[in-house]
């Protein structure tokens, strides 16, 4: 059992959990997730690492309940703990491994979108520890909804927070506010996006305006998430890759987005939900009422 | 008198009655039974069975015990060679193993070696037969990565030598393949395969599920940090191969491996568990092999009209013969001699059907089995909702690369020694499908024997 340390709520659907887990503590960099489930009938569900500390042994998770699993994960609190959780999964970010003289010379744009804070949060904690100062833009829908601040604006050099709706810092989508900070003269050798899969797809058409070369974190439906089960396969340049051991992480302006947006509907969207009714008849997982279609 | 030819039928499940549930196909043989098939072994002194058993099980020997109905003996004998009889004796080709060299099967029957063993073991699981444990530990600390047949055999070998085991599972149960790939009408999980386990952990193996090595910890760091003095790799078989044609990342596309996985591991076919599947109203399994067999079943057992879709004959269908006879009871439809070439997609991403063409046998090709080829101009399209691509697996990369000085061949599988699984890097051995792709459960435990042998050899030297 993997026990909860501390349980939080961020903003309406957006949870946080401590998370005591040595081994995946010790071993986790930027850029990778773990594979919890709550119970013995759970799902297992991928989610992206947002802070760990190796000494205390303690992974830090976000989520935002999708489905019927992370639904009931709402419900756990501190002292409560996972039947299971496996990590990390995926391949670093790509920067870990690279050298960090050569890394201070590049100039770092992150775009993060809604719950996309997240697991941006350690890779830009890490080039922060690492001396090296990064550009942020964190967007969401309002201002209520914005998640990490605090947190984002200690360790980014510049911190650019948005709002649809206009009612916190920049008025716009976070590619309005690409545009803004390219047209003010900015140069960034590597853009960093990750967020909901449209928000992604649409930074990445900006990027590739002004070339800059665009990584982003491709979360698909996983089952054993260790490489077994093919069901995150995503299609990169023409190829079908593999988002848990491949990725998570790809070229985003290589990325398929929207057989990728298709794939994540398959059990989310009305016509995937009323398909898979259809399907199964009486077996349907149906009347949590959280399936995500409204996502 | 009963004809001493033929073999005593085993009770089958009802095949239309089975084909709506996940109960178990065979029930067994019950003791009366068991005797009187025992009773037809004619005890070579030169038992040729042994020698078709991966893990030389002494077959004769056994099956003599069951004649006198010394059921409790028979068991001790299997399980001087055997760590999961109960398994082996439901999932193993014994028709190409022990039994084909069974000379009864010269003429009429050959003895029903494997459904003896399945008595056997399950009876030993009814009667809480415990096996032989090590009188002490020798101090030695064997660290076994993946808790299927190859390491599940390996750690119990080395637990009876007195070793101290720690077996490391990447996923949250135990069992590998036995739980996530092999359906439960097959191999039953809570009655046979956790019994099992029990049996092995009562020999003082311990077992860390949600470690996945390579990546939670390393081979390198479990011998530098955490005093492992040898490591025996069981990793089985890896990512699932596609067929690269047009469609198949659509919605309803699913490898054997998720299919499966969704169903037996994570139990989507009972409403009380989270997991979805989409169980599909017509699908098509292409492939014909063993896993193919599996997941039509599993399929047709949710619900659906179910098409195994293979490019060869029948003759050629990889499965065992008896998971082809039991598909076939069921209903499943074989479409042979036919391949895919595009799955068609709806607009709203969806699989509706797909294009097939038919093929014929031409020239024997490096398998030594005919070719198939494409008759030109013999396309045709069916309506589907569902395609499960059951085409086999690559080795994963994770151990391989992340383990300093572990070779890989060709085919980005471990290289390892067939007798003792010795690989290129000191005191870490190998065995089962992450060094031989996909085979089979037993000749998994065969090597997970061989590398026990192999450590063993290494540290008592030591």
């Amino acid at each position: 059992m993997y026990k909860i340390l501390k349980a939080e709520k961020l903003a309406a659907n957006i949870y946080l959990m401590e998370v005591c887990a040595p081994r995946v503590a010790k071993h986790c960099e930027p850029g990778q997730f773990v594979i919890v489930k709550m119970d013995e009938k759970g799902e297992r569900i991928p989610l992206t690492i947002c802070d760990y500390d190796r000494e205390a042994g303690i992974v830090t998770i976000v989520f935002q309940p999708v489905g019927a699993s992370t639904t009931k994960m709402t419900n756990l609190k501190a002292g409560d703990a996972f039947r299971d959780f496996t990590g990390p999964l995926g391949r670093p970010s790509e920067f870990v491994e690279e050298d960090v003289e050569e890394l201070g010379k590049k100039k770092f744009l992150f775009v993060a979108g809604g719950v996309g804070a997240a697991p941006v949060y350690p890779q830009v904690k890490w080039l922060k520890e690492h001396g090296i100062d990064v550009d942020v833009i964190v967007g969401s829908k309002t201002k209520d909804l914005l998640i990490l601040e605090k947190e984002m604006e200690a360790v980014a050099g510049n911190y650019y927070p948005c709002t649809d709706d206009g009612t916190y810092g920049h008025a716009g989508m976070v590619t309005t506010m690409v545009d803004e900070l390219v047209e003010k003269g900015n140069k960034y050798d590597v853009c960093v996006a990750i967020g909901p899969m449209i928000m992604m797809k649409f930074t990445c058409l900006t990027t590739k305006k002004y070339d800059i070369p665009t990584i982003v974190s491709m979360n698909p439906i996983m089952v054993d998430g260790t490489g077994m089960c093919g069901a995150c396969r995503v299609i990169v340049g023409g190829e079908v890759k593999f988002a848990c051991v491949d990725g998570p992480e790809f070229d985003g302006h290589l990325v398929d987005f929207d057989n990728a947006m298709k794939r994540q509907q398959m059990y989310k969207t009305q016509e995937g939900r009323a398909m898979l009714k259809l399907q199964e008849g009486d077996t349907h997982h149906g009347g949590c009422g959280n399936c995500g279609g409204e996502n | 008198m009963a004809d001493v030819l033929k073999r005593v039928p085993v009770r089958e499940q009802d095949a239309k009655e089975r084909a709506t549930n996940f109960e178990e196909v065979c029930y067994g043989y019950n003791k009366e039974e068991a005797m009187e098939e025992a009773a037809r072994c004619i005890n070579c002194k030169n038992a040729k069975c042994i020698t078709g058993c991966p893990v030389a099980i002494n077959i004769p020997g056994f099956i003599a015990q069951v004649k006198e109905g010394n059921i409790e003996e028979a068991y001790k004998v299997i399980g001087e060679s055997s760590a999961l009889p109960a398994i082996c004796g439901r999932v193993c080709p014994q028709e190409s193993q022990c039994e084909c060299k069974c000379i009864r099967g010269i003429k009429g029957d050959p003895v029903s070696i494997g459904k003896l063993e399945r008595f056997v073991a399950d009876y030993a699981l009814e009667h809480d037969i415990k096996p032989a444990k090590a009188d002490r530990t020798n101090g030695h600390k064997v660290a076994v990565i993946g808790s299927g047949p190859s390491g599940l055999t390996c750690a119990g070998d080395l637990a009876k030598l007195g070793y101290e085991v720690t077996v490391f599972e990447a996923l949250h149960e135990l069992g590998g393949v036995l739980v996530y790939g092999i359906p439960e009408f097959r191999l039953p999980k809570e009655k046979v395969v956790k019994k099992e386990i029990e049996k092995v952990k009562e020999l003082g193996v311990k077992f860390e599920t949600n470690v996945v090595i390579g990546k939670s910890t390393t081979i390198d760091q479990l011998m530098e940090e955490e005093n492992f003095e040898a490591v025996f790799i069981g990793s089985g078989a890896g990512l699932p191969m596609f067929m690269g044609i047009p469609g198949e990342t659509a919605n309803g596309v699913f490898s054997a491996n998720e299919y499966l996985t969704r169903s037996n591991l994570m139990k989507a076919f009972d409403d009380n568990y989270d997991t979805p599947i989409a169980a599909g109203k017509k699908v098509a399994v292409v492939g014909g092999g063993n896993v193919a067999m599996d997941a039509a079943r599993t399929a047709l057992r949710l619900g659906a009209e179910v098409h195994i879709v293979y490019r060869r004959s029948e003759a050629e269908l990889p499965a065992r013969v008896e998971e082809v006879h039991h598909a076939k009871e069921e209903g499943v439809i074989f479409d042979l001699l036919t391949n895919p070439k595009e799955i068609h997609v709806d607009e709203n991403g969806w699989v509706k059907g797909m294009t097939v063409i038919k093929m014929e046998l031409g020239e024997p090709d490096a398998s030594g089995r005919r070719r198939p080829v494409e008759i030109p101009g013999s396309e045709y399209e069916i309506e589907l909702d569902t395609v499960i691509m059951s085409l086999g697996t690559s080795p994963n990369p994770l151990i391989a690369s992340t383990t300093k000085g572990l070779e890989t061949n060709r085919r980005r599988c471990i290289v390892a020694e067939e007798e003792n699984g010795q690989t290129s890097k000191a005191a870490v051995f190998a065995g089962g499908d992450a060094v031989t792709g996909a085979a089979t459960v037993i000749l998994a435990m065969g090597a997970g024997k061989a590398g026990a042998k192999g450590i063993h050899e290494l540290l008592s030297k030591k």
